[in-house]
């Protein structure tokens, strides 16, 4: 009797500490990364310079530290794959969820699970030649490794996640509201968007948001695909958005460049408060969906 | 013919909202329905009695084909409901939806306001463009009336159908019936999730409805049988054994089973 009292308050704190071990995790991260770079960021880093000018020269006599083509880059590359990803994602667990067959079912949740195992590195690949190709093909540019390229990329990185979410949260909706519906004389595509979108809306926005996560921390990929050239992707000439150039987004820009630094200097430390913009930025991201969630839940 | 309710000689010209001729279902290899065949007379309430399991909800789901949801349902046999077969090519599932309403066992109405869910049935079936936004005011306003729901839930109309109390939720699901103007109301214990108080609201209701639909309602519960229908079907695994007015059939079953089960000897 004793020993299974041990065993299982040895158990409990054992869980205890796997769930604390997660936010001491996240926490410690920040710190790291914080304290890495925040000498730089509070004594010689010019946020004006920062967040308005384009030219990211790190290594020029002197250097200057423009991270806005960087940020366009990332904010572009993220708008593209979402543009494709929301509708192809959310359509695919719809026709999981609603309209397939069981057997059909089964062969396509496995590949779309497969699509999700392919290592970022691969589909870097994937960009550099085969949609590099397709790209010069459709919209004759004469570089097919641009903007469009890895937004195309990082979709089809992100449509598992948003499947496999999206179709569990259309799976919990109970039966009773399509019956109800159906007995009203809905049709099946207006029971999809009349009661299903409504009734799981919390998890279709969980879904597009983690396809979102996902998207603006994706590395690999977008370093192989992007054509990694410091260039503004947004300006003031229509369409104002412009996915055919070449870009290069923060992620990215750690990647290739954290190896050429020596620890501690002034490179070295403004690659980590990037990496404390792309922290703030899927914080806001995380917090804003909690947000919604809640409101949509207070209703 | 079959089954049928004695003839008042024929004085009046009768007539039968709905309809069936050796009506058979099968889920996969198991038979629920065993050649039903069943008149039931337009403008009456009728009930559908029988223990459990013999077939009360698979008969009543065939009327309005929403059987057909489950994958692995066979049907043969005809049914027609107001004179129309409803397995003809040219019936619209649609239209034989907004014709024949369904009240669930259990309330659900849908997770969306009770305005909209009032309203609907009838966005389904009009064009958008005849749905101002009075009209459907006015319809939401009326059924819901109709329904005596309407000063209870009058200051909440965009709050979420499902935070409603279980009564007043089933209300709601008669209530989203009233726009679609339907000829046939079919309901499956549509007081069973609910009190003693619930069931009395709804059985006054079905008295004040009763004399604008046929409804076919489906009970467990006897004296609910005997108090709010006037004709009766006592089903007995997935057969009609006995179908008359529901004094004749409580009174003077022609049939012992249906004495037994009436009597409340087993059941
Ligand atoms: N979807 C289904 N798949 C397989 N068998 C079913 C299905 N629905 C019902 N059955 C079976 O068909 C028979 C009739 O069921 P039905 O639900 O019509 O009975 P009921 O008279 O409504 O019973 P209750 O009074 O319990 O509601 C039962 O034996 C039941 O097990
Ligand atoms: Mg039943």
């Amino acid at each position: 009797m004793n020993w299974r009292r041990i065993g299982e308050s040895a158990m409990e704190s054992l869980i205890r500490l796997c769930g604390v071990s997660a936010v001491l995790f996240v926490f410690g991260i920040l710190i790291f990364v914080f304290r890495e770079g925040q000498d730089f960021m509070f004594n010689r880093l010019d946020f004006g310079e920062f967040f308005t000018q384009i030219a990211w020269r790190p290594t020029a006599e002197p250097p200057t530290y423009g991270a806005l083509a960087l940020i366009s880059g990332t904010v572009g590359v993220t708008l593209v794959a979402m543009a494709l990803a929301i509708p192809f994602g959310l359509g695919t667990a719809v026709f999981l969820s609603e309209f397939c067959s069981w057997r059909w079912k089964e062969a396509l949740k496995i590949t779309i699970e497969l699509l999700a195992a392919i290592p970022s590195v691969v589909w870097g690949f994937i960009g550099i030649t085969l949609m590099n190709e397709l790209v010069i093909y459709i919209t004759h540019v004469p570089v097919g490794v641009n903007v469009l390229n890895a937004g195309i990329i990082l979709a089809l990185m992100s449509v598992p996640i948003i499947v496999s979410i999206g179709e569990d949260a259309l799976k919990a909706v109970p039966d009773g509201y399509r019956e109800a519906a159906e007995a009203l004389g809905a049709t099946r595509w207006e029971v999809v968007y009349k009661v299903l979108f409504p009734a799981a809306k919390n998890g279709l926005l969980a879904a597009v948001l983690l396809g979102v996560g996902r998207a603006v921390g994706e590395t690999m990929a977008v370093l192989m695909a992007t054509g990694h050239s410091i260039r503004l992707i947004f300006d003031g000439q229509a369409p104002f958005f412009h996915p055919l150039y070449p870009g290069r987004t923060l992620t990215a820009t750690i990647a290739a460049e954290l190896g050429e630094t020596s620890k501690g200097s002034d490179h070295y430390q403004v690659l980590f408060v990037i990496g404390l913009l792309l922290f703030v930025i899927t914080f806001v991201i995380n917090f804003s969906a909690d947000l919604i969630v809640r409101g949509i839940r207070k209703e | 013919m079959m089954a049928m309710p004695q003839e008042t000689s024929g004085a009046v010209q009768e007539t039968y909202s709905i309809e069936t001729h050796n009506l058979s279902l099968w889920y996969g290899d198991f038979q629920a329905l065993h050649a039903v065949s069943v008149r039931i007379r337009s403008g009456l309430i009728t009930s559908l009695i029988g223990p459990s399991g013999c077939g009360k909800t698979t008969l009543l789901r065939c009327l309005n084909r929403v059987n057909e949801r489950y994958g692995n349902v066979t049907t043969t046999g005809d049914i027609r409901v107001l004179g129309k077969n409803i397995y003809d090519e040219d019936v619209s599932l649609v239209e034989l939806r907004r014709c024949v309403g369904m009240v669930f066992q259990r309330p659900n109405p849908l997770p969306i306001s009770i305005y909209e869910n009032v309203v609907f049935g009838l966005r389904i079936h009009t064009p958008a463009a005849q749905l101002s936004r009075s009209v459907l005011d006015e319809a939401v306003e009326t059924s819901l009336k109709e329904v005596l729901l309407w000063d209870a839930v009058k200051d909440k109309l965009k709050k979420r159908a499902t935070g409603l109390q279980l009564e007043q939720q089933q209300k709601l699901c008669i209530a989203r019936l009233m726009p679609l103007k339907p000829q046939v109301v079919l309901m499956d214990e549509p007081c069973s999730a609910l009190d003693a108080r619930g069931t009395e609201a709804i059985e006054d209701l079905m008295s004040i409805l009763g004399k604008r639909f046929t409804i076919v309602i489906v009970t467990h519960n006897m004296a609910q049988a005997r108090r709010a229908s006037e004709e009766c079907i006592y089903m007995y695994m997935g057969k009609i054994v006995e179908h008359g007015t529901t004094l004749d059939v409580f009174l003077r079953p022609r049939n012992k089973e249906t004495e037994n089960y009436v009597e409340g000897r087993y059941g």
